[in-house]
């Protein structure tokens, strides 16, 4: 008994600070903020509230306004994950293939990446003015100089729901490629030089060598790229914000609508939104985890 | 290339020193809600800059000779109309630690804090420094809920004002010197400007500039009794009159530029000032602008919207009592300066607004100001709901909200029905 306690005894030690503020500020927290999604609480008087059950959750999947901002949140992932993980994936095998210089491209497409979104946001809501032809700014100018003028649009302006959060991912997938490229070109330099030899000794082309020996070790990292960006998409608030500012219907997301809730006092149906985003985000990294699960228990 | 790769550093470096100082100011104004156990009075508003930075200042000069026990502590939350600020405010009173004092907007946006009981009732303020005798009783009862009154106004601003620029307007043989007299002349004059080569003639802004436009033709198409049944539940939204103003709205939007969804009001009133617009509809605090970016009298002209020549649709910058605020013997001093003549001289003359007591001399005050004084004597008041005066926060968030898909896809039905929906919530 005493001896048990020897080997796991300091080792527990050591993590329960961890634990104890993870279950508190985290743990502790969503099921405070899942206890208040299921209240009447719509203003900001204390005191005692009663229990309504799902009602909020029920309110929110019939209103227009939420069911908007879930499907801009939907359109605007599957255009910022394509977009960074395109970008990402080209510089990361441009670089590989190795250019005199690299370390300069590496730091500026990973500069983007150290400038706050909100910061960024203000610049790219002057970029993508919606102003063309002669009262053109920022990227339209730029069109209208090179004579570029198919390219001139109104960006997240338009009408449809497709170029307006295509628009809006624009500025992030800037702002994270860089990122990404960082994880690919690290899985590519950690694969041993010996399997590249192997694969050309055996006469397979550039084509084959990266189709099947190559991209295949490179999946784990795929993947987690693949969590990162679903989980930073979903938290796009500031840049959002900084570009179109708040009550905008066209770029309106979850993380936009609660703030606005909770401006409000509302903070049942606040807590509510919260509670669906992280059931939005559980979706995205509960397979993840599985799937991490099961390497571990096959190595 | 090396240029090219120095100036993309350079910009990166000064985006950066933005994320920088953006971070400075959060930590700055988080430490603003817990006043200390001295003598301090935490003064939160969201007066930052320009006009209204020098308003407050002036107010600050008043209370350190009135109060002279008080040291005045700015707690100010930069942000448009507040929105920043309003979200810092609320974390503050949820967890117990509001301010000595803090900026609403007078009237419906109020209730807000009022139904959660955060503010305390000062209609026995009104008597003791002799407001209920120096404000106008028609603004008294724009303030009193239930019977109570919960804030003391600093200021007065008017909604419904077009400005003009006349250069422009006589390129169409247009008399700049008078309003239309209604909502379809402007429509003709939009057409003959847009005839004269004048792409947008309208300039327009986003969020709450849209909205104070709606207003201001619902204003001008209803008329004075009907526009304020809109706001406390005696007009019908779904009117067919309601309709027809909404049509006209929609028709008005077609003269405005396109990048409307993109632009703050004072790049409106640049267009307007430059030459590319003729008009452009935002509230007086322009004429504060227009003094500061050193633009001559004769350059631009203004007059009540189309159709509500005789309404003044009002929005005030009030103070409050804080539930439990810290040292309310300090907050009620600093009431006192906000509602006395010298306080409200002192902050009216610097951020372009009125007074809202009646006392004032018109002749301390600018051009702009001495003619809404005037009509702030003589007109029809009526509230706004772009500025928290007819409505509360949740009801301007939903109706800013569908404005806003109005601007994108412009659908009178849809927007009618949002907008009735928006005012049934609370």
């Amino acid at each position: 008994m005493h001896g048990r306690i020897r080997t796991w005894g300091p080792g527990a030690l050591v993590l329960l600070p961890t634990v104890l503020l993870l279950g508190y500020f985290v743990y502790g927290l969503i099921a405070w903020s899942f206890n208040t999604s299921l209240t009447n609480r719509h203003t900001a008087r204390k005191g005692p509230a009663d229990y309504v059950g799902f009602e909020n959750y029920g309110h929110l999947f019939s209103e227009d306004r939420f069911l908007n901002s879930l499907k801009n949140l939907g359109v605007l992932t599957v255009a910022f994950i394509v977009g960074t993980l395109v970008f990402g994936l080209l510089w990361a095998l441009l670089l590989e293939k190795g250019v005199p210089g690299e370390s300069i491209f590496r730091s500026i497409y990973l500069f983007p990446m150290a400038i706050s979104m909100i910061a960024s946001g203000v610049v790219w809501g002057w970029l993508l003015n919606p102003s063309t032809g002669d009262d053109a700014r920022g990227l339209n100018r730029l069109f209208e100089i090179l004579h570029l003028h198919f390219l001139e649009n109104p960006w997240w302006t338009a009408g449809s729901r497709w170029t307006t959060m295509a628009s809006i991912a624009l500025p992030a997938v800037w702002q994270m490629s860089g990122y990404i490229m960082a994880l690919f070109l690290a899985g590519f330099r950690g694969i041993p030089p010996e399997l590249r030899e192997a694969a050309r000794v055996d006469g397979a082309s550039e084509f084959k060598l990266y189709r099947h020996v190559l991209f295949p070790q490179l999946s784990p990292i795929a993947l987690s790229a693949l969590i990162i960006l679903g989980h930073i998409s979903l938290k796009l608030f500031d840049l959002i914000y900084a570009i179109t500012g708040p009550n905008q219907f066209r770029t309106e997301v979850p993380a936009i609508l609660m703030w606005n809730t909770l401006l409000r006092s509302d903070q049942a149906k606040a807590a509510a939104i919260g509670i669906v985003m992280l059931a939005v985000v559980a979706v995205l990294v509960i397979p993840y985890l599985a799937w991490t699960v099961r390497q571990e228990t096959e190595e | 290339m090396r240029g090219g790769l120095s100036k993309t550093l350079a910009l990166v470096g000064a985006a950066g020193l933005l994320a920088v100082s953006a971070c400075g100011n959060s930590n700055d104004n988080s430490g603003g809600g817990g006043s200390s156990a001295s003598k301090d009075v935490t003064v939160f508003t969201w007066w930052a800059d320009g006009g209204e930075k020098a308003g407050l200042d002036g107010l600050v000069s008043v209370f350190g000779t009135e109060c002279k026990d008080y040291k005045f502590v700015n707690s100010a939350v930069a942000g448009g109309a507040g929105s920043n600020a309003k979200q810092v405010l609320a974390n503050d009173l949820q967890a117990g630690k509001p301010p000595s004092t803090f900026q609403a907007h007078a009237g419906a946006e109020l209730k807000d804090y009022i139904n959660a009981g955060q503010v305390d009732d000062v209609t026995q303020l009104y008597k003791d420094y002799g407001l209920d005798k120096a404000f106008p009783q028609n603004l008294i009862d724009n303030l009193t809920v239930d019977g109570k009154i919960y804030s003391i106004p600093a200021n007065i601003h008017r909604a419904n004002v077009v400005w003009a620029n006349p250069t422009v307007l006589k390129k169409a043989n247009i008399d700049a010197t008078k309003a239309p007299a209604n909502v379809d002349a402007w429509i003709a004059d939009l057409t003959k400007l847009k005839a004269a080569g004048v792409a947008a003639p309208l300039a327009v802004s986003k969020g709450f500039a849209q909205e104070m436009l709606v207003e201001a033709v619902l204003l001008g198409e209803l008329g004075a009794d009907k526009f304020k049944g809109l706001w406390d539940g005696k007009t019908d939204w779904s009117g067919g009159d309601v309709t027809a103003a909404l049509n006209k709205y929609k028709t008005l939007l077609t003269f405005t530029n396109t990048d409307r969804e993109a632009i703050d009001w004072p790049d409106a009133l640049g267009y307007v000032n430059s030459g590319k617009a003729g008009y452009t509809l935002m509230g007086d605090w322009v004429a504060a602008q227009q003094l500061a970016d050193k633009v001559p009298d004769t350059a631009y002209t203004y007059w009540p919207a189309p159709g509500t020549g005789q309404d003044f649709q009002f929005l005030a910058d009030s103070f409050t009592l804080p539930t439990n605020g810290a040292d309310p013997d300090g907050a009620k001093c600093w009431l006192k300066v906000v509602g006395s003549a010298e306080g409200q001289k002192a902050f009216n003359t610097k951020k372009g607004s009125i007074p809202a007591r009646s006392d004032a001399d018109p002749a301390d005050y600018p051009k702009y100001q001495q003619s809404a004084m005037a009509d702030w004597k003589k007109d029809t008041i009526v509230p706004s709901c772009a500025h928290g005066a007819a409505c509360t926060l949740g009801q301007n968030n939903d109706i800013l909200s569908a404005l806003s898909q109005f601007s994108g896809s412009p659908d009178v039905a849809k927007l009618q029905s949002a907008l009735g929906t928006a005012m049934k919530t609370s």
